[in-house]
């Protein structure tokens, strides 16, 4: 057990050595979701006008906006398991005494604490897109995160264990992400779309994601208004969100730790 | 310290690791001598935990390699064949990493990794970037590295390989005083047929399986002992007398008689002494261990070419 909690502070720690120095990793984790706040903000705000009373594109994009950063920073966790790999330092880790259960976690621990950080840095740029935040919006804020961002961690490090390439695992991962974010409802309230594309939005867990973090800028008036998830006649509150989450979460940690100890 | 039984390993349908036994008694400096492909790498992978056995069993330290992994992990030190380092971290980083992966005391770690780093002579060098190292600066980095937490045994694997002749002696000048002060036992693997000669005793490991385990100087007395060569002006008289005296055969060849006695510094007084006819010189040169090499296995140690069963134990190693 002692052995578990030191590999969790350790590889934690390491990942965030390793994304200091990495500045490109950086600037591109805080870039790319500007990017389409900007542009697809800019190009439909004027078209859609308001989707709920009070709300418009950009105040509906900006929480999956969040979403999507959590969800960019947490896969890429799994790089640092390729990375290692590569450069034979993974060898260093799996024979020191720290348990495999410890270096998964850590190594999850490690992507959440950035992903964090980087939802903060999101935070900044509410007052201009018309967002109000207050405390209550950021200790709300936190928890969700966390949970979102353990699960996909897991998600990275899962796939991370069948890749031997950084190549193979930025191609994996490139190919996950867009179905996952662009049938989130990160763009459109998964409620008013054609059928088809309702029910893969309402598949995909990270929908849910969005809903909490959407829920907790917007309100739950929002949900109401048709903004929100809404399963056989039923509104997702943020509790059932993050239950739905927190679920699908635990079952990929338990996967990556598996696959990884599947490796010898 | 460290006891192996019948350890076996497949990877798939190939045996890499066929039924090998051993035992290293503390303090011992114990080599695995083959070639390329033999099982050496996967016998040490087996031992440190990263690769569990088919068939067989080890303890090291008294730890059992499969069920008491941690325990294993804190006995031992490690250096692999390929750098194991980070690159992008200074030497007091990647030190400090493995106190804290080994949970080492500050106080004790910040002072071990003084004395390691002075031993290797990197100390000037501690704040510069790994990546900046020669290959040989880095075998050594690693070294220390494998020696912070105190191990009981230290493991390398190919310690030397692709170091010029300067660095492999200085490496191995460590390597002894270790053994001299810590009370270190050694577990390492080479090609190096010189190398071996610095180990108490040898296994020599073919295709899998132990072939021979000795004494270096044991393992040399197998092949028939020492080359005694002698030029005479009456070459065939000379021949003639060896054969009558000694009982032995001598070989004949270009103007000089060649043959084997166990113990040659023994021999050759006394044959001076005692012989009949002149004699223009005499030559005694002990059997190295490519001769060794040879005798046991029937082929030479060489580097072969990459085979599919190499290619394959690659593959099983970039795992990691």
């Amino acid at each position: 057990m002692a052995d578990t909690w030191r590999g969790i502070w350790v590889v934690g720690y390491r990942e965030l050595v390793r994304f200091v120095r990495d500045r490109s990793r950086i600037i591109s984790s805080i870039a790319f979701p500007l990017l389409f706040l900007v542009i697809f903000g800019a190009g439909f705000s004027r078209v859609m006008g308001a989707l709920a009373p009070g709300v418009d594109f950009v105040q509906f994009m900006y929480p999956g906006i969040i979403a999507m950063t959590v969800l960019t920073t947490s896969l890429f966790a799994g790089i640092g398991v390729v990375w290692d790999r590569e450069f034979g330092f993974l060898k260093e880790i799996l024979v020191a005494p720290l348990g495999r259960t410890g270096i998964v976690l850590g190594k999850a621990t490690g992507a959440t604490v950035l992903a964090l950080l980087q939802a903060g840095v999101m935070l900044v740029i509410a007052p201009l897109v018309g967002v109000h935040i207050d405390l209550a919006t950021i200790l709300a804020l936190i928890p969700v995160v966390i949970v979102l961002s353990l699960g996909l961690s897991g998600l990275g490090i899962l796939v991370a264990s069948f890749m031997r390439s950084q190549q193979g695992f930025q191609l994996a991962i490139q190919l996950l992400i867009f179905p996952l974010i662009f049938l989130a409802g990160v763009f459109f309230p998964v409620n008013s779309v054609p059928v088809w594309l309702e029910v893969l939005a309402k598949l995909n867990p990270l929908t849910y994601g969005v809903d909490a973090i959407r829920q907790i800028f917007l309100g739950e008036g929002a949900a109401a208004a048709g903004l929100g998830v809404t399963i056989f006649g039923h509104t997702m509150t943020i509790a059932e969100d993050i239950l739905v989450v927190g679920i699908l979460g635990a079952v990929l940690l338990a996967a990556a730790v598996w696959a990884f100890r599947r490796q010898e | 310290m460290v006891d192996v039984r019948l350890l076996t390993r497949h990877f798939g349908a190939l045996e890499a690791v066929k039924s090998v036994s051993f035992e290293l008694a503390a303090g011992e400096i114990f080599g695995f001598l083959g070639p390329n492909g033999a099982g050496k790498t996967t016998t040490i992978n087996m031992l440190c935990t990263l690769l569990t056995p088919t068939e067989g069993e080890a303890t090291v330290n008294g730890f059992d390699v499969v069920g008491q992994r941690s325990d294993v992990r804190r006995s031992i030190g490690l250096v692999f064949q390929q750098p194991t380092l980070d690159e992008y971290l200074t030497a007091i980083q990647n030190l400090r990493f493995h106190g804290y992966a080994y949970g080492i005391p500050a106080a004790v770690r910040e002072r071990r990794m003084r004395e390691l780093l002075e031993m290797v002579e990197l100390w000037d060098r501690r704040d510069s970037d790994v990546r900046t190292y020669s290959g040989g600066m880095k075998r050594r980095l690693e070294i220390a590295r494998g020696l912070l937490h105190h191990p009981r045994v230290l493991f390398l694997d190919e310690p030397t390989l692709g170091l010029d002749p300067q660095t492999r002696r200085r490496i191995w000048q460590y390597l002894l005083d270790l053994r001299q002060g810590e009370g270190l036992t050694i577990f390492m693997t080479t090609h190096y047929m010189d190398e071996a000669e610095y180990c108490d005793r040898i296994a020599i490991i073919d295709h899998g399986s132990i072939v021979g385990l000795d004494t270096p100087a044991a393992l040399k007395d197998r092949v028939g002992g020492d080359l005694i060569t002698i030029k005479a002006p009456d070459g065939a008289a000379a021949a003639a007398e060896i054969r009558t005296r000694y009982g032995i055969e001598p070989q004949l060849a270009d103007d000089a008689i060649r043959f084997h006695v166990p113990q040659g510094e023994t021999f050759l007084p006394e044959f001076v002494r005692s012989f009949g006819q002149p004699l223009e010189s005499i030559g005694l040169s002990r059997p190295t261990l490519d001769d060794v090499f040879l005798t046991l296995t029937g082929h030479e140690i060489r580097d072969e070419e990459v085979s599919g069963f190499d290619q394959m134990l690659q593959q099983g190693r970039r795992r990691f």
